[in-house]
């Protein structure tokens, strides 16, 4: 593929603006789908008077243009680089242009400026400061766009994280699973229902990042492509509705909208394992950004690619494939 | 609560909240307010209860309404305020603060999230003679939004910023909120929680413990982590 006409840094700050207003106020339309199905099977009265109450909410937040919810999370984003993707400015100017956006997002939509220094609480009042707000990456072969992808994820509740070993197997899987939705769910502190987001192996600190990217980067009905880890997804889904928990703790069966879990290689004795619910806002917005200047929204990140998830030394695209057969 | 249909009951109450209407409050009904209501929490509590500052305004003559809450919210360049979505934080955290509390600001209605413990509602609300109504969702931002119709004020912005300030709401139909505790201290969640505490040993049937335990304040999951 030749190379693509630059992305212009002015449209990476559009568009990253702009998701973080279509995040704080749009419910995206697989979760709210999600909660309606929940609604009419939810047998729990106080459960399902929480769950009518929230869809009127969204209703409120899109017509008013207002935040569905106050606690607008810790505002972070997820940037996929095209391989053939060049960037005005390169990636300085374009941390430079998210920070920016950050900050007059928090002033426009208004989002909470809830970042803080952990020691001396000084607040910037702009969602902006040291490793605030965080940006991962990953890249895309074949590909001259950039995806700008914003979620608002809650901070305090609903995430935890334990050392697993093999011989604890499938069994531990699913006490760990229970015992987050258990603790969090009582009084709603986990915001249920919720899409949880499951991390398994990899590192520690990986187990923590894939978790919180399956809750946070895929939608309601989404299933791992893995026929045995999809299975398990549908099975731990279905184990947290049967808790007899639902809405803000409430008798009830509403508690896991859907269930999505990732994998990472670990090491041989162990099985990391983390646990992360989506709350009720689950707030996520995409931009693709092209090289002819137009941009594209969506609510779907689309961010675990085939070739993120690859587990081979080569990656061939077809293009390369092309050019060797050829 | 509901009657036999499954609707909840609905009630409006004006603040300054009068005792006779919260005599008659059940768990579980629906609640909106009407009047005035302001926001305190950590940051507030601390200033004046522990650093010992005078509340910025007579909060008795004011309202007895407290909010634990920080609102999505910017200043506009002619000062005012852009309040778009307001809801609660979880209450259980201010627990130590709360006996205190009542005797400076004479509240009577806690508007938080998640409620407190029974043993707070009995020790520290009955005696007040207060109560606590829970958010709904969490978090129905948007609805508590439009039931703001003014910012009265917001005490303290300058050194506590938006998110801890003492902001002064005067409020319309502003919910919807449920009773999560009466005046006698009994609490809607811990009457939940008994129910579902009895279905556990079920849900764990057959799974066998991980081969590494870990330090922990409790392993039964019929307790709570609040408090």
């Amino acid at each position: 593929m030749p190379h693509a006409a630059m992305i212009a840094a002015e449209r990476i700050e559009e568009a990253a603006h702009t998701v973080m207003s279509k995040a704080g106020i749009e419910i995206p339309d697989d979760y709210l789908h999600g909660i309606q199905a929940m609604a009419n099977t939810e047998s729990g009265d106080l459960s399902a008077f929480v769950l009518r109450a929230m869809l009127e909410n969204w209703e409120a937040a899109k017509a008013d243009r207002r935040p569905m919810c106050a606690d607008t999370g810790v505002p972070r984003y997820y940037i996929k680089i095209g391989n053939e993707a060049r960037i005005e400015g390169g990636p300085i100017e374009m941390e430079r242009r998210i920070r920016r956006a950050t900050a007059r997002a928090t002033q426009d939509v208004p989002l909470r400026p809830n970042r803080v220094h952990p020691l001396s609480r000084q607040d910037n009042n702009n969602n902006v400061g040291i490793n605030a707000p965080e940006i991962e990456y990953s890249f895309e072969p074949d590909a001259d766009w950039i995806d700008v992808t914003t979620v608002h994820k809650g901070g305090l509740f609903g995430t935890d994280y334990r050392m697993l070993f093999p011989a604890d197997g499938i069994d531990g899987i699913k006490r760990f699973f229970l015992d987050t939705l258990v603790a969090f769910g009582k009084r709603g502190l986990a915001c249920q229902p919720a899409i949880v987001g499951i991390g398994l192996g990899g590192s520690k600190d990986t187990s923590m990042v894939l978790g919180k990217q399956a809750a946070c980067l895929r939608v309601v009905g989404d299933r791992n492509p893995d026929p045995e880890i999809a299975a398990l997804e549908e099975e731990l889904k279905i184990l947290g509705n049967s808790i007899g928990m639902g809405a803000m703790g409430f008798v009830g069966s509403s508690m896991v909208v859907d269930c999505h879990i990732e994998v990472g290689y670990t090491h041989t004795g162990g099985m990391p394992m983390s646990v992360h619910c989506f709350c009720l806002s689950s707030r996520r917005a995409t931009a693709r950004l092209h090289p002819d200047g137009r941009i594209e929204y969506r609510t779907d990140p689309e961010w675990f690619t085939p070739y993120l998830r690859r587990d081979t030394v080569e990656w061939q695209t077809p293009a390369e494939s092309l050019k060797k057969s050829g | 609560m509901a009657d036999p249909s499954g609707k909840l009951k609905e009630v409006r109450l004006t603040t300054p909240v009068r005792h006779e209407d919260l005599r008659k409050l059940e768990l579980g009904d629906v609640v909106y307010l009407d009047g005035l209501i302001y926001t305190g929490r950590e940051s507030v509590y601390k200033r004046v209860l522990q650093d010992g500052m005078a509340p910025p305004v007579d909060l008795k003559a004011l309202t007895n309404v407290n909010f634990h809450c920080s609102p999505a919210a910017s200043r506009n360049p002619d000062g005012s305020f852009n309040v778009g979505a307001v809801t609660a934080t979880a209450s259980f955290r201010f627990s130590k603060w709360l006996p205190k509390w009542f005797e400076v600001s004479g509240a009577k209605v806690i508007v938080g999230k998640g409620g407190m413990s029974e043993q707070d509602y009995r020790d520290v609300f009955v005696p007040a003679g207060a109560v606590y109504l829970t958010t709904v969702g969490y978090g129905t931002g948007a609805l508590l939004g439009r039931g703001i119709k003014k910012v009265r004020d917001a005490h303290w912005i300058d050194d506590l910023g938006i998110a801890q300030a003492m902001w002064v709401f005067e409020v319309e139909k502003f919910g919807p909120l449920l009773v999560e505790s009466d005046l006698d201290g009994n609490s809607l969640f811990e009457r939940n929680n008994k129910v579902i505490n009895q279905g556990l040993a079920r849900v764990y049937e057959g799974l066998k413990a991980p081969s590494l335990a870990r330090f922990g304040e409790t392993d039964d999951r019929r307790d709570e982590l609040i408090g």
